[in-house]
């Protein structure tokens, strides 16, 4: 078969899945298959057998191809989706001195909140968002957003629109200008950081919305750093935290904290260590461990399972693929 | 806002409910607190209210003018109340009196301090700090009042001339620029400099002779940043001499890049490598190409031209996100020779693993004075050099020092107050 | 002249901004604003280059009928469709509502998540061909990287339970990502620091200018 023709029937099935997977949704039938403990004891056992299948074949010299690396993933990840297994998450000490940090906050504090991230990252970074944003909010904390990114406004204004729906956060009447703004995005990387050190509205003339920066309550007299108590960075990569914190933090003493994917978070532990950063959350890990901390079970919380999964499957392939490694002789220089 | 009316207007409403107080509560209650206006109750009436006391102002210093400080001390709140946060009022000058009092900012409570940054270098301002208490009413409501401080002296803003926090940079910064001119100049004065094996760069000839060899395509992806990245220069400075080596095996060179000034900037480059090895004739326009400044659609675009065109060897050099992985991977799959090369410190494990041979860090910035082998350029390695061992000597005295809590060493090392 | 000019442009813009890090006063202060505005407003005419020579070679790719020239009719459609609706909506186009917002929200986030999503796949096809125990110190690292994989999931503690509390793979896992990893993160970090001081320098004296074409 051609490389097109492959293509072809990928996009094919790809678009296949996408409609029944929407037509589900649409007609509630994705949300109401839930398997029991004891189906999904079935399917994991049923992976396990596969895995095994995968160690004997390797053990017999027949090595397996990348795509069933894929399937087995793709599997882990989906499948999880639709179990009901309950797992116990335990706070991590960076995610708990985040959230030590704004619960410490006396009501009315001002949180400066950067959306530093696009779509791309969303699924990691959107569970942080909606949870920090939900407690700032209900803790009558006063939120100030922004982003240097172009599309962080955008995915600010999605995490808003998500949490709105809670109702203890819709009984409470928010007000946009009075206990949450969007500033929106702004050209510069950390040009515009360094600026915000000044004046805030030298950058930020209106909002996201084209409301002039003098008519919103909330920042009318915040002039630059000095008037936020505490910040939060969700950050996807240039500019992000670093540059918050080589700016914001180091230069003009901002009380900082981050989310970052699980990619970039193994560097923010230099700043955390440092004490430049004041809790950090990495990764879909760091979103869950939020969610139960400020019992907002969301996305995270969620796909923890997944998580999981995918991470035994990872542990698993490489066990395999040592195997495969020492079969094979070349482990006897070890 | 203009708080000196807003007080009054407090102080007034405050008066009024001292003497009505009874009266609201039991019949108006509701109707009272739902003003606009904070209410002062009790606070007002049972205990006098502590104001903020010694308003220091200060110009703002190491910093460019338009900014004064102040500082205060804050208040014991009376039993039963708490502070909620202070406003900052401040009034120009107006010969040697004080115009009037304006709301110019607010903190919440644990300040002591705010910055205010939206003042003009020629005039002179004085301010005053007013707490803001808050307690709870006789029906469970939140009641808040406001206690305002003395007056401050007169203050003006004033640029300064150098940023002495930053003095340690400062003298770091000449003493590394001091090692590494100094051994260019000793690399110039003909002395020769050693430098060692660097596997990714030795391989370049190599990688590129295996595209000749099997007749295809050579790919360079100098990373998904600009210009204004140290590491798309270093990457597009590679480009140059992989650009010569292919001109003169005669292999196809493509360069796909995410950024329109990288286009115009590595679309010379390896026209310039092309004329430099006598072989203008052989280079095409469309060789350098635009793809997209999106990050995953330019990943996106890369995989499907790599997957369909199968290249014999992809370099990666310049500065890569969360799409390194989505890259190499592709390119390892269709069993490409890849030479990676970045400086993020989070990607390199990812091109470690799916890649031939990876640039870690500092070598993607060696490459160029490892491929040209000018004096000059090796003269700035030795100097990076001095300058990683002064650092590791600093690092294990240090380390001494804090461990035996001899002193605190590492105070050096941040940002000075 | 056609060397020098961006050399001296390069000289004097890399002299300014190391001073203004150091000298806050007017003019220095303004530099930084000044020169990224520069930057932006070159940047955003400079857009125009990339996205012509986009269409360009993808319309040559069309009327030629070359290979693949399938994909280049997607592209000149896509890029049609997006700026036709941007423009057509004036300076509101981001607003939630507008078609520009749905085609951010429904075509957009998705395909880019799909890339973003290829990671998890990718990470564990590279896993398994390359984390491999060859020595001790990939032994080392294979073991490391087990424990953070256990560590940063859930079921790491469940599989560790019978463990003391603070050896679980959780804590482990923290143990590891807050020392260990962090000094070889530093170490890298100041080597990294230090070659760009030594780059930044060479462009600014003019010693390294293969970037601007030419090789030496």
């Amino acid at each position: 078969m051609s490389t097109r023709a492959k293509e072809l029937l990928v996009v094919g099935i790809v678009l296949l899945f996408c409609i029944i997977a929407y037509l589900g949704k649409v007609y509630g039938w994705v949300d109401t298959v839930v398997f029991s403990p004891m189906v999904s004891m079935i399917v994991v056992g049923i992976i396990i057998l596969g895995l095994v299948f995968v160690l004997i074949r390797t053990l017999q010299g027949r090595l397996i191809n990348r795509q069933v690396v894929f399937l087995f993933v793709g599997i882990a990840v989906i499948m999880p989706f639709f179990m009901s297994i309950t797992q116990k998450i335990r706070t991590s000490p960076e995610v708990q001195q985040l959230y030590d940090a704004v619960a410490e906050l006396p009501k009315g504090s001002k949180v400066l909140v950067s959306f530093d991230y696009d779509p791309p990252s969303a699924p990691e970074l959107q569970p942080m968002a909606e949870a920090f944003l939900y407690y700032c909010l209900s803790n009558d904390l006063k939120v100030i957003i922004m982003g240097l990114w172009p599309q962080g406004a955008q995915q600010a204004n999605l995490a808003l629109e998500a949490i709105m729906k809670n109702e203890k956060l819709a009984a409470k009447g928010l007000e946009y200008g009075k206990d949450y703004v969007n500033l929106g995005y702004q050209a510069g990387n950390e040009f515009v950081i360094q600026r915000m050190g000044a004046d805030f509205s030298s950058m930020f003339r209106t909002d996201y919305s084209g409301r002039h920066y003098e008519e919103l309550e909330l920042v009318k007299n915040v002039k630059n750093f000095s008037n936020i108590d505490y910040s939060f960075n969700l950050s996807a990569g240039y500019p992000g935290t670093q540059e918050w914190v080589q700016v914001a933090v180091d230069r003009y003493g901002l009380k900082m904290g981050c989310g970052n994917t699980a990619v970039q978070a193994p560097m923010m532990y230099t700043y955390l260590n440092a004490g430049q950063l004041v809790g950090l959350l990495g990764g879909m890990n760091g979103a869950a461990e939020f969610e139960q901390l400020v019992k907002y079970p969301g996305k995270g919380t969620k796909f923890m399972l997944s998580q999981s999964f995918a991470h035994m499957i990872v542990i698993a392939f490489i066990i395999i693929g040592n195997v495969a490694f020492f079969r094979s002789g070349r482990g006897k220089k070890l | 806002m203009n708080l000196q009316l807003v007080i009054r207007s407090r102080l007034f409403v405050g008066l009024a409910q001292v003497c009505f107080f009874l009266f609201l509560l039991v019949n108006l209650g509701p109707l009272a607190f739902a003003q606009d206006e904070p209410v002062p109750t009790q606070l007002v009436d049972s205990t006098p209210l502590n104001p903020p006391t010694n308003i220091e102002v200060a110009d703002t210093p190491n910093d460019a003018g338009g900014s004064i400080t102040i500082r205060w001390t804050e208040p014991i709140p009376p039993e039963g109340t708490a502070i909620k946060g202070y406003y900052i009022l401040r009034a120009e000058a107006v010969g040697n009196e004080q115009g009037q009092f304006d709301v110019v900012g607010e903190t919440s409570t644990g300040s002591s301090e705010l910055l205010d940054g939206n003042v003009v270098d020629t005039l002179n301002y004085y301010y005053r700090v007013a707490v803001i208490y808050s307690a709870t009413g006789v029906n469970g409501l939140e009641v808040e009042a406001l206690a305002e401080s003395g007056i401050s002296r007169m203050v003006s803003s004033s640029a300064q001339w150098f940023d002495w926090r930053r003095i340690n940079v400062f003298v770091g910064v000449i003493f590394l620029c001091g090692f590494i001119l100094y051994y260019i100049s000793r690399a110039k004065a003909g002395k020769k400099l050693f430098i060692r094996k660097i596997a990714g760069l030795e391989a370049v000839d190599e990688a590129v002779g295996r595209a000749t060899e099997m007749g295809k395509k050579i790919y360079f992806i100098p990373g998904t940043q600009d210009m204004d990245n140290v590491q798309t220069i270093a990457g597009v400075t590679i480009l140059g001499r992989v650009a010569e080596v292919a001109a003169t095996y005669d292999t196809y060179l493509e360069v796909p890049v995410s950024r329109s000034l990288v286009l115009v900037t590595a679309k010379e480059i390896v026209k310039e490598a092309y004329s430099k090895v006598g072989r203008p004739d052989a280079f095409h326009e469309d060789q350098v190409h635009y793809l997209t400044d999106d990050q995953f659609g330019y990943a996106a675009g890369i995989d499907g031209m790599v997957v369909r065109e199968k290249p014999a060897t992809i370099f990666f050099m310049g500065a890569f996100y969360a799409e390194s992985l989505i890259l190499a991977e592709t390119g390892n799959s269709i069993g490409a020779i890849q030479i990676a090369g970045t400086a993020m410190p989070s990607q390199l494990p990812f091109f470690v693993a799916a890649c031939d041979y990876t640039l870690i860090g500092e070598e993607l910035f060696a490459a160029s004075a490892y491929l040209a082998r000018e004096p000059k350029l090796l003269g700035s390695l030795k100097g990076q050099d001095v300058g990683k061992a002064i650092i590791l000597f600093s690092i294990v005295i240090g380390v001494l020092l804090e461990t035996f809590g001899v002193w605190r060493f590492s105070s050096l090392f941040g940002v000075l107050d | 002249m056609r060397r020098e000019v961006p050399l001296l442009i390069t000289g004097i813009v890399g002299v300014v901004f190391v001073l203004q890090y150091f000298i806050p006063h007017w003019p220095f202060s303004q530099v930084n604003t000044w020169f990224s505005d520069w930057f932006s407003i070159v940047g955003a005419f400079a857009i125009w280059l990339g996205a012509l020579n986009l269409l360009k070679i993808s319309a040559l790719k069309v009327i030629g009928k070359k290979s693949d020239w399938g994909y280049a009719i997607v592209i000149i459609i896509s890029f049609i469709i997006m700026v036709a609706i941007g423009f057509a909506e004036g300076k509101e186009f981001r607003e939630q509502g507008t078609m520009f917002s749905w085609l951010y929200e429904y075509v957009y986030s998705p395909l880019s998540a799909t890339m973003f999503a290829l990671l998890a796949f990718f990470v564990a096809s590279a896993s398994y061909r390359a984390f491999r125990a060859r020595n001790l110190d990939a032994t080392l690292l294979l073991m490391a990287g087990f424990l953070i994989m256990l560590g940063r999931v859930p079921v790491g503690d469940s599989i560790s339970f019978f463990l003391p509390e603070n050896y679980q793979f959780s804590q482990v896992a923290s143990w590891i990502m807050t020392w260990p990893q962090t000094a070889g993160q530093r170490a890298i970090m100041i080597g990294i620091a230090l070659g760009l001081v030594s780059t930044s320098l060479r462009i600014i004296l003019g010693i390294e200018r293969a970037h601007l074409g030419g090789g030496d």
